[in-house]
């Protein structure tokens, strides 16, 4: 055996391996807990069902130059693909907070291990799961009338930038799954990521609302990040939109992964 | 010495947890620390498995200093902790394998380990099922099974048995005492005093996060003056006359038996048994208690009067 040659403080740390072991961990757990996925799939068709066919006819009318139920199809597919995105995190938010109850964490802490792989572990795991789920709900959105005219380029751009939103907004809700005392407020906490999308340019255009919503709508980070993959989507400019959203997943991953490190090395 | 401890100091806020803690395990032997709920064992495990910083004072682990050099520390030690530190939603195997793989052990080592580890263990049937659905007995083992792949030089167990069925603790007991015989350094915390009795080579008493008491179970039992002959009697006359007979007899609460301080010899119990003659008082039973562990801890820990009222 060749462990046994090195003395303890001769072993080396292997970030990348442990990385992966631990992705490994959190892939297999998702696979025996499967019906978390499917809710992270099933809350975006709905909210999609409903805007499209409830709401829809009349929220399309009121777009610039009409277009009705076909045309609100288009506009509101980004806000459902966001909302995709944080309905995962939010299980991210909540599988933390659940490993942190249960003791082993603590076995990892006293193991001779690269520290930060069991956070990168939930990251990646995390990352893949929301890929999944984000394939079903355009899927659906496809079928129920979204429209995109991105070529396959754009559609290669549009992945890229949802992975690195999706890479920021997890990093946030590991620090968050920590932070929280119980599984219960674990999936509280993530609460205003769930609401956000409402309060940005993802269902309505922030033109229709009144001045102080307007300014808070047009000055959060999910507007720019969907007018990103809007433009993304529709093939049109991006413009500044494209550069002020990867500046506020910049910040959010560096802020989530700085605060989560913090958080993972305080004492327990 | 394996483990080291000198002055380890830790509050919580206002509450001083450890208040001068010291302690030396040799190598190769089972050092058990005793205590109460709240005596402050766990967060003497805690500091020593590198999980929190002590205030104040030193303590080294298989030759590094827990706050200097906590990964090679890390490197030496396993740690199976009072509550299953295991992934429920993983199979037993897989849990094993990914200690395995955590170890950096190549894919045939490590399932060569796991076989082993789940044959010994006796999780052999039970390897392939969701460790969520394995009973209290069968997690501890796959815990400590998790905790051995890594062949640690020094293994503590906080209240290894704690919430076991008596079957499952004698397992545990067992396999405990297979690991010594296999060179390892094993830290036992434990508030059943018959365990530290059964298993540890040296015994510190914690009390209000100090070592009241240190020694093999015989010393700690030898400190205590615990030992006494029990007396029952029929009624109340045959009692009252015995404790005219006896003043250094104590009555064991509204019942009707009384307890006489005694070492328990022969010679003893025959001059006892002369002065009961005497007085022509009928004794219904008589019995002789040596002191135990619990003695000792109770006695150690002030609470002694508990006991004998």
């Amino acid at each position: 055996m060749s462990t046994a040659i090195l003395t303890p403080a001769d072993r080396k740390f292997h970030p990348l391996r442990d990385s992966a072991t631990m992705l490994r961990r959190n892939l297999k757990r998702m696979l025996r807990y499967p019906s978390m996925t499917i809710m992270l799939i099933g809350m975006p068709v709905v909210f999609l069902l409903l805007f499209v066919y409830v709401f829809g006819g009349t929220l399309g009318a009121g777009l610039q130059g009409g277009g009705g139920r076909a045309a609100y199809a288009n506009y509101v597919a980004p806000a459902i693909i966001l909302m995709t995105i944080t309905a995962t995190v939010q299980g991210t938010a909540i599988s933390i907070a659940m490993d942190m109850t249960e003791g082993i964490i603590a076995r990892f802490r006293t193991m001779h291990i690269a520290r930060v792989s069991v956070l990168t572990g939930h990251v990646l795991g995390s990352v893949i799961q929301a890929m999944i789920a984000l394939t079903a709900v355009i899927g659906v959105a496809l079928l129920v009338g979204f429209r995109p005219a991105a070529s396959f380029g754009g559609w290669l751009l549009t992945a890229g930038f949802l992975v690195v939103v999706t890479f920021a907004l997890v990093w946030l809700c590991v620090a968050l799954g920590q932070v929280s005392k119980s599984v219960e407020t674990a999936s509280n906490i993530p609460m205003p990521l769930i609401l956000l999308p409402f309060l940005s340019s993802g269902f309505v255009p922030t033109d229709s609302m009144p001045a102080g919503l307007r300014w808070f709508a047009e000055h959060q980070p999910f507007t720019p990040i969907i007018e990103t993959m809007r433009a993304l989507l529709m093939d049109k400019p991006v413009g500044n939109d494209g550069w002020i959203a990867l500046a506020w997943c910049a910040v959010l991953a560096l802020g989530g992964y700085l605060w989560s490190k913090k958080l993972y090395n305080r004492e327990s | 010495m394996t483990i080291s401890v000198t002055g380890l100091r830790k509050s919580f806020g206002d509450h001083q947890v450890l208040d001068g803690v010291d302690l030396t395990v040799p190598p190769g032997t089972v050092f058990s620390l005793l205590g109460a709920n709240g005596a402050g064992k766990t967060t003497t495990v805690k500091i020593l498995s590198t999980l929190i910083k002590a205030d104040a004072g030193e303590a080294r682990v298989a030759g590094y200093d827990v706050a200097r050099e906590p990964d090679a520390v890390r490197a030496a030690i396993g740690v199976t902790g009072q509550f299953s530190a295991v992934d429920k939603l993983l199979t037993g195997a897989e849990n094993l394998r990914l200690m395995a793989d955590l170890h950096q052990l190549s894919r045939a080592e490590g399932r060569q380990r796991t076989a082993r580890l789940l044959e010994r263990f006796d999780l052999t049937d039970a390897a392939g099922k969701p460790a969520g659905t394995y009973s209290g007995g069968m997690l501890r083992r796959l815990d400590l099974a998790m905790t051995l792949v890594g062949r640690p030089q020094v293994i503590f167990l906080d209240e290894p048995t704690s919430g076991l069925d008596p079957r499952s603790r004698r397992e545990m007991w067992q396999i405990v005492r297979n690991l010594v015989a296999d060179g390892v350094t094993i830290f036992l915390t434990t508030q059943y005093l018959v365990e530290a009795d059964e298993l540890a080579d040296r015994i510190a008493v914690l009390d209000g996060g100090r070592v009241v008491a240190e020694g093999t179970a015989e010393e700690l039992k030898r400190r205590i003056p615990g030992g006494h002959v029990r007396l029952h009697f029929a009624d109340e006359d045959q009692l009252g006359a015995a404790r005219q007979a006896l003043a250094e007899a104590t009555r064991e609460g509204e019942g009707l038996a009384l307890r006489v301080p005694s070492d328990g010899s022969l010679s003893a119990l025959k001059t006892l048994i002369d002065r009961l003659d005497e007085r022509a008082v009928k004794v219904g039973e008589m019995s002789v208690h040596t002191p135990d562990l619990d003695d000792v801890f109770l006695a150690l820990t002030g609470k002694a009067t508990e006991k004998v009222n």
